[in-house]
């Protein structure tokens, strides 16, 4: 009986700390939203910042956000895909290979702070690429990159083995099995995996202070030569994201609305992370439909 | 020490007089250079200036104003913050045309840097005056220099000491490294201080005038820009922290703005510089 | 592309041509993975490269004594009694102490939420709590800080003496931020658990929380722990939620709700206002050595904790 009792206990504790998590996200949440929300609208979505004047919106920087994912992501995922590709096709185990994955592990939990310095020391000031998207999606592929890694590595392996051995027995290349057996099937879970890494993207600023910069030109949204210094699309132009955006208006904001401007970029900021968060699952099952005959499980 | 001209009209003047004259240049900025010094509306390129973010929003405005002008609407001026000892390292490397700061760059360049500082040349843009801020509860109204000297050395800890309530004192300092303290130390407190245990350090102003606005019994120092009814400011030996009386010499407690550039990068330019920039001010004190 | 390698097939017809394009196939396969590890590899060493030699000019050039840097309790780096002084243990402290509170405070929710996943409810447990781990994983570490300095510092202020900033709010903060981390590892270990050691378990009678305190815990510990060190490791480096929690005076405080400071939170505050090269710059530097060493030592750990796990 008394064994019971203990059981009862112990699973009540158990969720009510599941509960108690469940609790401090949804009163995050709301208090973001809540704070955020009544500040946001259309306007405040597309003007440019003001410094000293009330009513400045966050528009360029919603754009830099979004735009150093896309160049984060073109110069990562062919990278990280590769290096995936190699740690579950092509390592043999041994020393390099554990090297190798020591590598990974090493730069994914790398402080950001001493790879935003890196950034600085190296990307911005030695190669002289400046503040510029350019730098801040180099350091972005610092962190990145590991994460891609390492998802790419877990979806091949989680191929199932008959297929590659289907492939072999047709006489098909190793390359060739990677690339049209295995891959074709590993691409859901890749997806996924992708996109939610990249809300690490979104959130970053640490790293970024020290080498997207902390402001952002006048940009002409009707110049797209990527050349043009005013173009939305140059990547050596200075860029500062919605997640620096808050940290500087929090810190040396002279706006009268500053505390208004902080708290509405925050809720978009979190709405963002959310979109992201249920497009990759739905994405990553539309992958899946598409791509292979099966129902997904799991 | 007295300020002919209203402050801001200083400070924007100057700035678009040192943009006009590094919208000309190749290091630290990209672009063609087309025309002579005396045809400025022929300038088009980029400048790039960066450094303390103190300053960052002054400098966006002015830069904002200057690009507004016809004249110089070919110039791309960029601002970034990054803190003015970035500011100056990128100025010193080539890779920004203006570093912006608020101590001297021989200040900031010491010792083994010391050769640096000499292929620059400060620019004072602006004043800043830096007012004591306290929590609007402790009760009291002005300090003299004494008081806040015991108050920053951890002598007196509790408000009722220097006439407020029964209040326990909360510093709210800045880092060692920061212009701000420097400042607030040399002019206002003539001592430097050591970091008392217990005491909060926080960089940017925001931050500050927050935990000042929010902690009990706490003080802190910001500068005037970022005054308002959340904090209490106090008088410092009975004078208070107005514009005016920094102007008229009345309040001791200012820096100077810094804009530094290379002294080398601005030879055809020389005499457009001159003309525009009215660097007469020195601090006399 | 495809005409060529027609082409290339019939010259090598002759011989077994179609080992010959499978040959080339694969060592452009080969060779373009390799040098994506390559590069990988190129990127840690030029981490470990520059910041080890910017961090060590202040032994090197700058002459300071490494036992003094690393035990000195004084930290005055631009001599405001004199000649700096460059003490790090109280940073060194107050990373270890945030992270080490930090990670006391999510392991037990982390492992609660992760039975629940499991055991408890594994039906819908998952569907419920895996949504919410990935969103606080996602909320941006600007966001967390902002959200402390407005809701977790002045809730400490009223309850407990003392400012309200300082070890135990940043350890809140980041245990929040950890949460995710520890649990999606432990949720992995516990889903990856043969099934019959439960039943087996449960066919002798025991009860749920026997079976899960006696059977299925001591089994996951060492994939626990590892998310445990995983989760440390991440508050260790957090930044700029923690500086603006934590209060940032150089000193080891006398409760966890005295100001102090960490590694990262001292590195952000100072590093802008630094020139580079000077001597409060390569300090600041040397921490970064610091910091980057401790990842080693965290990942070196979950390396062991790993193996014993295989076993």
């Amino acid at each position: 009986m008394k064994a019971k009792t203990i059981d009862k206990i112990a699973t009540t504790i158990i969720v009510v700390f599941s509960l108690l998590i469940v609790a401090v996200l949804v009163g995050l949440l709301a208090f973001i939203l809540v704070r955020g929300l009544s500040h946001v609208n259309w306007s405040f979505l597309t003007s440019v910042p003001q410094t000293i004047k009330a009513g400045g919106g966050i528009g360029p920087q919603l754009f830099n956000s979004l735009f150093l994912l896309v160049l984060t992501l073109i110069i990562t995922i062919p990278l990280g895909l590769g290096a995936g590709i190699y740690m579950a096709e092509y390592a043999k185990p041994g020393r390099f290979t554990d090297a190798v994955r020591l590598v990974v592990e090493v730069l994914s939990s790398f402080p950001s702070i001493v790879v935003g310095l890196f950034g600085l020391l190296l990307i911005v000031n030695t190669f002289g690429f400046g503040f510029s998207l350019f730098s801040g999606a180099l350091v972005l592929t610092i962190f990145n990159l590991p994460l891609i890694v390492r998802i790419t590595e877990q979806a091949f392996r989680s191929v199932p083995k008959e297929q590659k051995e289907a492939g072999l027995a047709l006489g098909l290349s190793k390359w060739k099995i990677i690339t049209s057996v295995l891959f074709p099937v590993a691409i859901p879970s890749i997806v996924t995996g992708t996109v939610l890494a990249s809300g690490r993207v979104f959130g970053e600023a640490a790293a970024l202070l020290f080498t997207a910069g902390m402001s952002t030109p006048r940009l002409d949204f009707s110049d797209w030569n990527p050349l043009s210094p005013t173009s939305p699309i140059n990547p050596f132009r200075p860029a500062e994201t919605l997640a620096v955006h808050i940290w500087k208006i929090n810190s040396e904001g002279l706006a009268p609305d500053a505390a208004e401007i902080a708290a509405g970029a925050s809720a978009v900021l979190v709405i963002l992370v959310l979109i992201f968060n249920l497009f990759a699952r739905w994405f990553g099952n539309v992958l899946y439909k598409a791509l292979t005959a099966s129902k997904r499980t799991g | 020490m007295k300020f002919k001209k209203p402050l801001l009209m200083f400070c924007t003047l100057a700035l678009v007089a040192m943009l006009a004259a590094c919208g000309n240049k190749d290091e630290g900025s990209q672009g063609s250079t087309s025309g002579t010094n005396n045809d400025t509306a022929a300038l088009s390129g980029s400048v790039l200036a960066v450094g303390s973010t103190a300053l960052q929003p002054l400098v966006e405005q002015v830069a904002q104003k200057f690009m507004a002008d016809p004249k110089y609407s070919k110039i791309q001026v960029q601002v970034q913050g990054g803190g003015s000892g970035t500011g100056l390292t990128q100025v010193a490397g080539g890779q920004a045309a203006i570093g912006n700061s608020d101590v001297f760059a021989e200040e900031k360049l010491k010792d083994a840097d010391a050769d640096k500082a000499k292929d620059l040349i400060d620019h004072q843009v602006a004043v800043v005056g830096i007012a004591a801020v306290t929590n609007p509860d402790v009760g009291v109204d002005s300090l003299t220099k004494q008081q806040l000297i015991d108050i920053f050395s951890g002598k007196v800890k509790n408000w009722k000491e220097v006439g407020g309530k029964d209040q326990a004192i909360v510093i709210v300092n800045r880092p060692a490294s920061s212009g701000t303290r420097k400042t607030f130390e040399k002019y206002a407190l003539g001592t430097s201080t050591e970091d008392i245990k217990g005491s909060i350090q926080e960089e940017s102003s925001g931050t500050v005038k927050k935990i000042v606005a929010e902690n009990p019994g706490a003080i802190g120092y910001l500068a005037l820009s970022y005054l308002d009814d959340k904090v209490k400011t106090v008088k410092y030996d009975g004078v208070e922290a107005t514009v005016d009386n920094v102007k008229s010499g009345d309040y001791p407690v200012w820096h100077m703005s810094i804009c530094t550039r290379r002294a080398s990068l601005n030879q055809k330019l020389k005499h457009s510089l001159i003309t525009w920039l009215p660097m007469k001010y020195k601090k006399v004190t | 592309m495809k005409a060529m390698k027609e082409g290339h097939v019939q010259i090598e017809r002759s011989r077994s041509g179609k080992f010959q394009k499978h040959h080339m196939e694969d060592l452009i396969g080969r060779s373009y993975t390799m040098l994506c590890v390559g590069l990988l590899i190129l990127i840690i060493v030029s981490i470990i490269y520059f910041v080890a030699s910017k961090g060590l000019a202040t032994f090197i050039q700058d002459g300071v004594s490494l036992g003094d840097f690393l035990f000195g309790s004084k930290w005055d780096p631009e001599g405001s009694q004199g000649t700096p002084v460059f003490g790090v243990l109280p940073f060194i402290f107050g990373s270890f102490a945030t992270s080490l509170l930090a990670a006391l405070i999510a392991s037990p929710l982390s492992i609660c939420a992760s039975l629940f996943m499991t055991e408890i409810v594994p039906s819908w447990g998952k569907k419920l709590l895996m949504p919410v781990i990935e969103l606080l994983a996602g909320i941006p570490s600007v966001v967390y800080g902002f959200v402390g300095l407005t809701v977790v510092v002045p809730f400490l202020r009223d309850t407990f003496p003392g400012q309200g900033i300082g070890i135990a709010a940043g350890a809140i903060v980041l245990s929040i931020m950890i949460l995710p981390t520890i649990t999606s590892i432990a949720t992995d270990a516990l889903s990856a658990l043969p099934r019959g050691l439960k039943e087996s378990s449960f066919a002798l009678g025991a009860t749920r929380w026997q079976t899960i305190s006696k059977v299925i815990l001591p089994t996951v510990m060492p994939a626990v722990l590892t998310g445990v060190v995983l989760g440390m490791a991440r508050a260790f480096g957090e930044a700029l939620a923690v500086q603006m929690v934590i209060g940032n005076a150089p000193h080891i405080p006398r409760s966890l709700f005295e100001s102090t400071s960490t590694l990262t939170s001292a590195i952000t505050l100072d590093m802008g206002n630094t020139v580079m090269g000077s001597v409060h710059s390569n300090a600041l530097w040397s921490m970064a050595l610091a910091l980057m060493f401790m990842t080693f030592v965290f990942v070196l750990i979950v390396r062991v904790l790993e193996r014993r796990n295989r076993i």
